[in-house]
């Protein structure tokens, strides 16, 4: 990250909490986890230590494809934000995990306006200083 | 059967000379004098703000010593929920006139840095979903416009129509931050901010206080202005400020809060006469309008071409040019109860919807997160 633009910051990393590290140091590790409840099978993000449909507290992480499809995204032109101002303009998508969850993330490897709602991508994980975020890529089938 | 006995607004959009309780102060005295209500009557006050105990801290600010407090936060719903609450006080008798104002200095604090929403909460908890990603808050908003784009073909041309609405509303409103009349193509020519949604897309950043005095109609009836009948309320959520875990980013909670306020009211649709709803982005005003079913969902874009929503069309919505042109001061939800019981009791000005008896008032809060439905009446249920 040193060759970031004068006046820019690092992106924003995520702060790990007892919930969500599981998640984070997979993430790390190069895997994207998922939460799926052991009782009715809902799988769901955020972690959290209950499930969100039927309440029961009996949750696991599992390991996700990393397959989706974006189900909506837009293009971020205006961000004052120092830790992302450099990098307008950007996508950022709300995707459909083939898995069950929604997450929000962003699209890279493609131009920016190319990217489109339906389109099926995979994860790909983005060093940080210190931390990695799960983004992800268009790809054909 | 509680009642709105006194609306007011500060002299917005800029208040550079005046702190947010200042804007507060002058919110209040007006709604009390428009009412012909003593401070010393007030034995309720409610007020949502951005600081812990800020109804306590208004309190100690005013003088007052109520025996009735609230402050839900909703966002920018919040003073539709606090007036629904407030009317359940006075219905009960817990409390006599429930004072509930708002103010903000937003514009002047953020001096030259306006940015049409830049900052990201700490990634910290379930904040930390949507936090890293480098979203707007706008963004969240182009998230829903494009996957309604998507499903049913709303187009930007649609979108615009809202804010050229808006704008012709605000014309006419000497207290309008903008009133230079606008067309469609002046939305579509003005910078995208997050695709879908344009500059003129996006409501203004805003000074401005807003105050209401509730009470009971055996009380209105020795004061000095026609009250408007609170005749009915509900409100409901989706989910927090995380947009990802909206389970379907096209429908909102008015879906929810809309028909049980009619339904609380015995009012239908048809009997709505003016319209006060959120406009914190065209695509907000589209989407409530589905949800709280003036149409189908998916044919909001039709529904809006052709001026409907003017103050001389069918469905007169945000008469005194919502917070897309006239004033949005952060959270807006109290502005709309105001114009809605000006339109009720004929003091519309320039834009007066001819006999206005029923108003709808919907306000959205957080990401298109809650919403809450108030029904006004000229006349007594």
């Amino acid at each position: 990250m040193s060759d970031l633009p004068e006046g820019a910051r690092p992106r924003i990393a995520p702060i790990p909490d007892a919930e969500s590290e599981p998640f984070w140091t997979a993430v790390n590790e190069g895997r994207l986890l998922v939460q799926e409840c052991s009782v009715c099978g809902q799988r769901q993000l955020y972690g959290r230590s209950l499930c969100t449909n039927c309440h029961s507290a009996a949750l696991t992480w599992i390991e996700s494809s990393g397959l989706g499809t974006i189900y909506s995204r837009t293009i971020i032109r205006q961000n004052p934000n120092r830790s992302f101002k450099h990098l307008i303009p950007f996508v950022v998508a709300l995707v459909d995990l083939d898995d069950g969850p929604r997450m929000m993330s962003n699209v890279v490897g493609t131009p920016a306006e190319d990217v489109k709602i339906g389109d099926r991508v995979r994860v790909v994980f983005e060093p940080l200083p210190g931390a990695a975020l799960p983004m992800f890529e268009v790809f054909a089938e | 059967m509680a009642v709105i006995a006194g609306v007011a607004t500060s002299d917005y959009p800029h208040h550079p000379e005046l702190t947010e309780l200042g804007v507060h102060a002058i919110a209040a005295d007006r709604a009390l004098a428009d009412a012909g209500i003593s401070w010393d009557d007030v034995d309720g006050y409610a007020s949502a703000g951005f600081f812990p105990m800020h109804a306590v801290q208004l309190c100690e600010y005013f003088g007052l010593n109520p025996t009735y407090l609230d402050e839900t936060n909703t966002g920018g719903s919040s003073f539709e929920v606090l007036v629904e609450h407030a009317a359940h006080a006075v219905d009960h008798g817990d409390a006599e006139v429930v004072l509930i104002t708002y103010g903000s200095v937003q514009l002047s604090q953020m001096g030259r840095r306006l940015g049409t929403g830049g900052a990201s909460p700490p990634p910290v908890g379930p904040a930390a979903a949507d936090a890293v990603w480098g979203n707007t808050l706008v963004g969240n908003y182009a998230l829903a416009a494009a996957r309604h784009m998507h499903d049913y073909g709303t187009t930007s041309e649609q979108l615009a129509e809202i804010a050229v609405t808006m704008r012709d509303h605000a014309s006419v409103n000497p207290l309008a931050q903008y009133r230079d009349p606008i067309a469609i193509d002046d939305v579509l020519s003005s910078r995208l901010v997050a695709d879908p949604l344009h500059m003129l897309d996006c409501c203004v950043i805003s000074d401005g206080g807003a105050a209401c005095v509730v009470t009971s109609n055996e009380r209105a009836r020795d004061l000095r202005k026609p009250p408007a009948h609170i005749l009915g309320a509900a409100h409901a959520l989706t989910h927090h400020l995380n947009i990802s875990q909206m389970p379907d980013i096209t429908v909102t909670a008015a879906a929810q809060s809309g028909p049980l306020a009619l339904q609380r009211a015995g009012v239908s649709l048809a009997d709505v006469d003016v319209l006060q709803v959120y406009d914190s982005f065209t695509i907000t005003v589209l989407l409530t309008l589905e949800d709280l079913g003036f149409c189908a969902k998916g044919e909001g874009g039709r529904f809006v071409e052709g001026g409907r929503l003017r103050w001389d069309g069918p469905l007169p919505t945000n008469t005194d040019g919502g917070g897309l042109s006239a004033c949005h001061p952060g959270m807006r939800g109290m502005f709309l109860i105001v114009e809605a019981v000006r339109q009720l009791r004929g003091e519309g000005t320039a834009r007066q919807v001819a006999n206005a008896e029923v108003a709808l008032v919907h306000g959205t809060g957080g990401m298109l997160s809650t919403g809450a439905t108030l029904i006004l009446g000229s006349h007594a249920p």
